[in-house]
């Protein structure tokens, strides 16, 4: 049969979404990437080129894991019985391994310090805790509604939350001037903005602990963060991915604890992000979950985690790793200390170079206070900044404009994606370039 | 909130059987600790039930408001009873899950023969600490390149693929509704030939808002696309004032098991063109093609009709997965392969929502770089799906069932009008659940597929031993031969419904077929 062609016509379009710019990538910041991209520091092939600290990965405690690999080889093949792998690669059930739900929950569990019980029947699995935001995102508004997340706030979420989903982040404005806590004036103030918009609020949405703050939100906050959702009766989502990453394990409180101590009375709005790309080092496996108090949601979530199972042939070794509580808990004391060792380490350096920090207690990052150091204390103030760091010092760390921070010259700092000597590097090359400047404005205003 | 909507649920039973906890198996948090007044079970308020409702998105809710429970009781009974052959021996047969459990030695030997693809040596620290922190969503290269290869020999070669063109996803289902959020606004409609997968129900629509708009096929031609039916299926679209933005094909398909003929594929291509709307082909089952007329692939179409770099190429898009034609589900493998530079972009960006787990894209580039395996599997597995299908046509054909004349896949669309006691849809369900509760056989009905006409099913199999196959085709040659006897016995007469084979001469037929028959002349059940 000829085909007939039809020629000159107008390409058809993409969807709307397609096309739009809500992912985020075209945003200024992938200059700070491109940068590193092109010419990316290695000890010794490359040692001016640019250190990347704009990654929040967790790569101090990896010998513990490959230890553990080393004298647990059946995890990675399938265990010892004969039809293993046959089994595994056949399971595409969205409830996932129940050896690996209960592992994910118990790991949950020693992580919070035994302060909360998490039970496997309310773990979904998600490919990451992207997908896991963008699901219960799914699940809790629809278009045009409106989620409220405190500032300054990772920048993904600008694409987790919206870009498919057409739901809207109205900002919760935090401010330096009280260490940027969320308060209930804040929060009213969020939802009323929300309003005056016309938008349907849905919940609230929060990172416990904080990136890029690098502090967990503290027990007197989170109550009143609490009150506020029950009060306007909407949802409350807390995305607790660092709770591993706490060096003090005394320091951090879940809102499970909090919604244990309430005997969980009005839990069913409230939801726990969890994922072990930051804890364990490890997002290329992909591993996330949300874990609801609402049963229509777990109903729901688990459905819809079929557009984003994790793979069986992970499940499997991680539900065996994660199943070790000798193991887990060793994992969770040590690589603790080893972040605030590095944490300590980075805020030393930075306070030797004259730099103040804000002060964190998790995470894999610091937030750092350049804003004494803007020519003025705008968003073009604190891109002059930044661009210095990159071109002169070499240096990508993450603008807070880029993470919608109300004040101008907060930036992130990553210091666990490295060696302790790649960061001295950094620190001391961050001291020679403050040094320089500080004696150059002498000079000037002498 | 409580918006109508036609969600089926029916598309959850064939991709999640362990899917039946209700609400009231969900127990809300250390019930023991809640006063009675906060339970969180079905037996909710009816004004509680509908505040709770609210708190969720019109997807959320919409969901639950499809269901249609009936699909759920073949699961559901499976669940309850399941075959084993020595455990359970009366137990009801899975034949409703479209797996590939053929060639799973095969595989285990390649593992076997090179273990560090799967374990992580203790001297290659490397090696799962590089894993471990890979997560662009580019993918890895060494996979993409050894994806792009098997997909070529698939079509022996024919056409090849650029692994720059390739999008990874966490399964075929993840594949096609990022392609669905990348081509269709909310509201926008998609043409999909009936009988069509239960799943593009969710996968298409759930969260995209698109519209699917059925090109009805029917029995008279094999099933094949027709012109009219796909003018009449863009007809009935603008008549619900749905813009149409493409045509959805799976090619080998599922549930009809056969490969599209190049004049289907000719017409798809004149039609997406005049039409100026893109087209899917969707071709997980391209590995399983056994016999001819072999496949064909709708890249080759173009390359032969001297289409590529056109307009109309860039609208083609193909989506594929590993876990039909390698039989691996569980580790979520899928892709979306398009020329069309602004999709692979967009659909890359998107493919962040449902990435493939490192650890699994290198042992699977391992294993697909491996060609003299991959050349040996792909042939061995299609001769044995070659020969699982002639056994369930043959034992089928003894009890007096035929089916359409299958090419590929893991099922046979089989044909079982004639056993219905009215030619509706009501009696395909009647004749289903007899066949679930009494002759302990999970197979498909049509009408989760979209079928237009009653009285067809989808039985696979490849997903259980030869034995419990034949068992299977035993247990069915018994319910034809006693639901013929029970016709004579009774007298009764079936309605001549316009189907000519109600006739009397039906029981004595099928009678001859029967097992007592074969026994008779010197045939026995099992061969």
């Amino acid at each position: 049969m000829a085909i007939k062609i039809v020629k000159a016509q107008p390409p058809v379009e993409l969807s709307k979404i397609a096309v739009s710019e809500t992912h985020g990538e075209n945003s200024p910041y992938f200059a700070g990437w491109k940068a590193y991209d092109e010419n990316p520091y290695h000890e010794k092939h490359n040692p001016h080129g640019v250190i990347q600290m704009g990654l929040a990965e967790n790569q101090v405690s990896f010998d513990l894991l490959e230890e553990y690999l080393a004298s647990n080889q059946e995890a990675a093949s399938w265990g010892k019985k004969v039809s293993g792998f046959r089994e595994n690669a056949l399971f595409q059930d969205y409830h996932g391994l129940l050896t690996f739900r209960k592992a994910m929950a118990s790991f949950m569990e020693q992580v919070r310090g035994g302060k909360a019980k998490f039970d496997p029947e309310r773990v979904v699995l998600t490919a990451g805790a992207t997908a896991a935001n963008e699901l219960l995102t799914f699940i809790l508004a629809n278009p045009g509604d409106a989620l409220l997340v405190p500032t300054p706030y990772y920048p993904g979420f600008d694409r987790d939350l919206r870009w498919r989903t057409g739901v809207e982040i109205v900002p919760i404005h935090c401010e330096s001037s009280n260490k940027f806590q969320i308060t209930p004036e804040a929060l009213e103030s969020a939802y009323d903005h929300a309003r005056s918009m016309n938008m349907k609020v849905r919940g609230v949405l929060i990172t416990n602990p904080s990136n890029p703050l690098g502090a967990t939100i503290q027990r007197k906050f989170l109550e009143q963060i609490l009150d506020f959702v029950t009060r306007k009766n909407i949802h409350l989502v807390s995305d607790e991915i660092y709770s591993g990453s706490v060096f003090h394990s005394d320091e951090f409180v879940s809102i499970a604890e909090i919604l244990e101590s309430r005997n969980y009375q009005d839990s069913e709005r409230c939801h726990i992000v969890y994922s072990l790309s930051k804890d364990l080092g490890l997002p290329g496996f992909r591993v996330g979950t949300v874990y609801s108090y609402n049963n229509q949601v777990v109903t729901t979530a688990r459905r819809m985690s079929s557009f984003t199972l994790i793979s069986s042939q992970t499940q499997f070794l991680l539900a065996s790793m994660l199943s070790d509580k000798d193991f887990t808990e060793k994992y969770i004391k040590i690589n603790r200390e080893r972040l605030r060792k590095r944490y300590e380490m980075i805020v030393n350096g930075l306070k030797k170079a004259g730099i103040e920090c804000l002060k964190g207690n998790a995470g894999l990052f610091c937030w750092m206070n350049l804003s004494p150091y803007l020519k003025e204390a705008t968003r073009e103030g604190e891109l002059e900044i930044w661009k210095t760091i990159m071109e002169e010092v070499k240096l990508n760390i993450s603008p807070g404009s880029s993470c919608r921070c109300s004040d101008a010259g907060w930036f992130r700092v990553c210091f666990a994606n490295m060696s302790e000597e790649t960061l001295e590097v950094a620190l001391t090359r961050l001291y020679e370039f403050m040094d320089r400047w500080r004696r150059d404005r002498h000079v000037l205003s002498m | 909130m409580l918006t109508a909507c036609t969600l089926q649920f029916s598309i959850y039973t064939f991709k999640n059987p362990v899917q039946t906890k209700s609400f009231s198996t969900l127990n809300p948090p250390h019930q023991t600790l809640l006063p009675q007044s906060l339970s969180l079970s079905l037996s909710l308020s009816l004004t509680h039930r509908i505040q709770e409702i609210k708190m969720l998105s019109a997807k959320a809710t919409c969901n639950s408001h499809g269901q249609d429970s009936s699909y759920f009781l073949g699961w559901e009974e499976y669940e309850k009873n399941p075959y084993h052959q020595h455990k359970n021996p009366n137990g009801i047969i899975q034949m409703g899950l479209a797996e590939n459990q053929l060639s799973f030695d095969l595989l285990e030997s390649w593992l076997k023969n090179n273990p560090d693809s799967a374990g992580f040596k203790p001297d290659n620290h490397s090696l799962f600490k590089e894993l471990a922190l890979f997560q662009d969503y580019h993918g890895l290269p060494a996979f993409k390149n050894a994806l792009a290869d098997f997909m070529s020999e698939i079509r022996s070669n024919k056409v090849t693929f650029d692994p720059n063109n390739l999008v990874l996803t966490a399964g075929a289902t993840s594949a096609n509704e990022t392609l669905m959020f990348c081509l269709a606004n909310p509201g926008e409609a998609f043409l999909l030939p009936t009988p069509y997968y239960p799943g593009f129900d969710r996968d298409l629509k759930w969260r995209t808002g698109a519209e699917i708009v059925p090109i009805h096929c029917s029995s008279s031609n094999g099933f094949r696309i027709t012109e009219s039916a796909l003018e009449d299926a863009y007809q009935q679209a603008q008549k619900q004032n749905l813009k149409v933005k493409g045509v959805l094909v799976t090619n080998p398909s599922n549930p009809l098991g056969t490969s599209l003929s190049l004049h289907e594929l000719e017409l798809l291509v004149n039609f997406v063109s005049s039409k100026n709307i893109h087209l899917i082909s969707d071709e997980i089952y391209s590995g399983t093609v056994f016999s001819s007329p072999g496949f064909i692939s709708i890249m080759e179409v173009l390359k032969n009709k001297g289409l590529m770099n056109t307009e109309v190429w860039k609208r083609v898009h193909i989506v594929y997965s590993l876990s039909k034609d390698l039989g691996l589900p569980g580790f979520r493998v899928g892709a979306i392969y398009s020329n069309d530079d602004l999709v692979v972009s967009a659909a890359t960006k998107m493919s962040s929502f449902g990435l493939i787990s490192s650890q699994t894209q290198y042992l699977l580039s391992e294993m697909l770089s491996d060609k003299k395996f991959t050349r040996t599997y792909l042939s061995e597995n299609r001769k044995r799906l070659k020969q699982r299908h002639e056994m369930m046509e043959k034992a089928l054909q003894k009890a007096g069932i035929r089916c359409l004349k299958g090419n590929a896949g893991l099922f046979s669309w089989v044909d079982m009008r004639h056993l219905m006691s009215s030619q509706t849809f009501e009696g395909e369900m009647e004749l289903w659940k007899k066949i679930v509760y009494e002759v302990g056989l999970n197979i498909s009905p049509g009408s989760s597929c979209h079928c237009s006409e009653p009285g067809w099913f989808r039985v696979c199999f490849a997903n259980m031993s030869k034995e419990t196959l034949l068992l299977a085709m035993q247990r069915l040659n018994y319910f034809v031969d006693s639901m013929a006897k029970k016709d004579n016995r009774s007298g009764r007469r079936q309605p001549l419904n316009g189907n000519p084979r109600r006739s009397k001469s039906l029981p004595k037929w099928v009678f001859s077929l029967s097992f007592t028959s074969t026994k008779r002349n010197g045939v026995t059940m099992g061969r």
